[in-house]
């Protein structure tokens, strides 16, 4: 059912490669997060992480960013092996409040992301807060606004450095259902305006599907990769009508039971 | 509301007004009828009426000058030194592991005490007394730099990495922004102390400055003039701590906010 468009999407580029990552942490016992993952973002997809809390999503996006070092395996983007920092991805953290540089107004914080680009001199911090919807509150202080507007700040100060691959933590993790949605709708449009690729990390199932090309879904810690799973739902997604669509919730199906292979297990047999 | 508000404010300083005017009078009375030696202790009047002569004069501008002069470059000297050392030391385990040990054992040292070994290496003129200053002032400000760098979000520094920083913008655009709060702190301590410790040296030492012109005026039994140089202390305390205030509440503006919408 899916050749057609799988064979598609092997014709894009291959923007991130990530290999066989594993992930140790040496303390007083050595503990494995991250067990030989595995999987590859093509240009201008959007792919979501997604797994049980704590198992280990978060730490695999921080080596995808390079914040992190992996213990084995290796990050490729555009092909090339890239350790330590690099200039093409822009992680957006969970925790917005603690993110935003908070002695500087919402515009300094989007001239900070084009300071260090280089970016043309003369280039408008207004653009990046008018994409995001936030213009007129260039003077104001982060800690002035809303967390939905925070994230919005964080968001476009993100796309402000000019990355091509966005990663995002758990972004509207601690923002209200409503605001969430909201988020999400603008996301994907902000998406599929700028045609940039983004790796999105969440435990909502739900999220993941609606806003996703691509699942790859993790097991719980130590986390391996249970499956690549394609999300072919029509775009542009709707909140009401794409939720609803039978097909929404086989994906959400099959995905719910491969966390509980055990709850699930005995029908599967049965 | 908010005019209340100011209302209750304004009568809350005036209260404490109130009691100054209520502790001088009391001082002008007890010495002009005698309760107290009006020799050891001279009525508020003459002491305010000494003050202005000597103003007039220059005398007493002069001395003050040179006090100023004294507390404010040692200061900045001080500044100049623990601010760097405190970010090396904030941002190096190797070099906070190799001078905390050293820091702890010499900031206990109450700085008064190595005025004569300051005496002894560099003599009794400005150089000894900017040491002197600078080594009191010193500790402050670097403890607080030290915490104000560690204490830095660590989503804040991950920000940082995220975005590319050079080791340049990383100093300018983060550490030196992040740690600042803390910073001042430090450097208001420390002005305080380099104030003290300028009086300090030159009551020991030399022929100028306010402490000198207090001590001396002391030794001569001219007490009116030794109130009005301690009046003009008080007053240059003040003053200096009213203009850092100033400074800080505009510099520091956002902490203050940002603070305030975290609590």
């Amino acid at each position: 059912m899916n050749r057609e468009t799988d064979g598609e999407r092997n014709k894009k580029i291959e923007i991130l490669r990530v290999n066989h990552i594993t992930k140790e942490y040496s303390g007083n016992e050595q503990t494995l997060v991250l067990a030989d993952i595995s999987f590859d973002a093509r240009s201008g997809e959007f792919l979501s992480i997604i797994g049980p809390s704590g198992c280990g999503k978060t730490t695999l996006l921080k080596i995808v960013a390079g914040l992190l070092n992996p213990t084995k395996g290796e990050i490729l983007i555009e092909n090339k092996r890239i350790e330590g920092l690099r200039k093409d991805t822009i992680l957006v953290f969970q925790e917005y409040n603690r993110s935003l540089l908070p002695w500087r107004t919402v515009r300094g914080n989007i001239e900070f992301a084009l300071e260090i680009n280089n970016h043309s001199p003369n280039e408008d911090p207004k653009k990046y807060l008018e994409m995001v919807g936030l213009r007129g509150f260039e003077r104001y202080y982060p800690w002035e606004l809303s967390g939905g507007m925070q994230q919005r700040v964080a968001i476009a100060r993100a796309l402000a450095y000019g990355p091509k691959i966005l990663l995002m933590d758990e972004p509207f993790g601690s923002l209200d259902a409503r605001m969430r949605e909201e988020l999400e709708d603008e996301l994907l449009r902000l998406w599929n305006e700028l045609g940039i690729t983004i790796i999105f990390v969440t435990h909502d199932l739900d999220e993941a599907i609606y806003l996703s090309d691509r699942l790859i879904v993790l097991s719980e810690r130590p986390a391996v990769l249970l499956e690549d799973m394609p999300i072919h739902l029509e775009r542009p997604r709707n909140q009401l009508t794409t939720r609803s669509d039978p097909a929404f919730i086989e994906y959400r199906n099959n995905a719910y039971k491969l966390f509980k292979p055990q709850k699930y297990g005995v029908q599967k047999d049965g | 509301m908010g005019y209340k508000k100011m209302d209750n404010l304004r009568e809350k300083k005036l209260i404490g007004f109130i009691l100054i005017i209520v502790l001088l009078l009391l001082w002008e009375s007890v010495s002009q009828f005698n309760l107290v030696s009006p020799v050891f202790l001279p009525p508020v009047s003459r002491i305010v009426w000494t003050l202005i002569k000597m103003m007039i004069s220059g005398e007493l501008l002069r001395h003050a000058g040179y006090t100023v002069y004294r507390c404010f470059l040692g200061y900045f000297l001080a500044i100049i030194v623990a601010v760097p050392v405190g970010i090396m030391m904030g941002r190096s385990k190797f070099l906070y592991n190799l001078l905390e040990p050293l820091v702890e054992m010499l900031r206990p040292i109450p700085s008064a005490a190595i005025i004569p070994v300051a005496i002894l290496f560099l003599g009794i003129y400005t150089k000894m007394k900017l040491v002197v200053i600078m080594f009191g002032s010193l500790w402050p400000i670097l403890i607080n730099t030290i915490h104000g760098v560690r204490g830095i979000d660590t989503i804040l520094i991950d920000t940082g990495r995220n975005f590319g920083l050079n080791r340049k913008q990383f100093l300018w655009k983060i550490i030196v922004p992040g740690a600042s709060p803390s910073i001042a702190t430090g450097m208001r301590i420390s002005l305080a102390i380099a104030l003290i410790l300028a009086i300090t040296v030159e009551m020991i030492v030399g022929s100028d400055g306010l402490g000198f012109f207090i001590i001396d005026w002391e030794r001569s039994f001219h007490f009116a003039e030794m109130y009005a140089g301690i009046l003009t202390l008080a007053i240059l305390g003040y003053l200096i701590n009213f203009l850092f205030l100033k400074v800080d509440s505009k510099v520091m503006r956002w902490y203050k906010g940002f603070t305030s919408e975290i609590t």
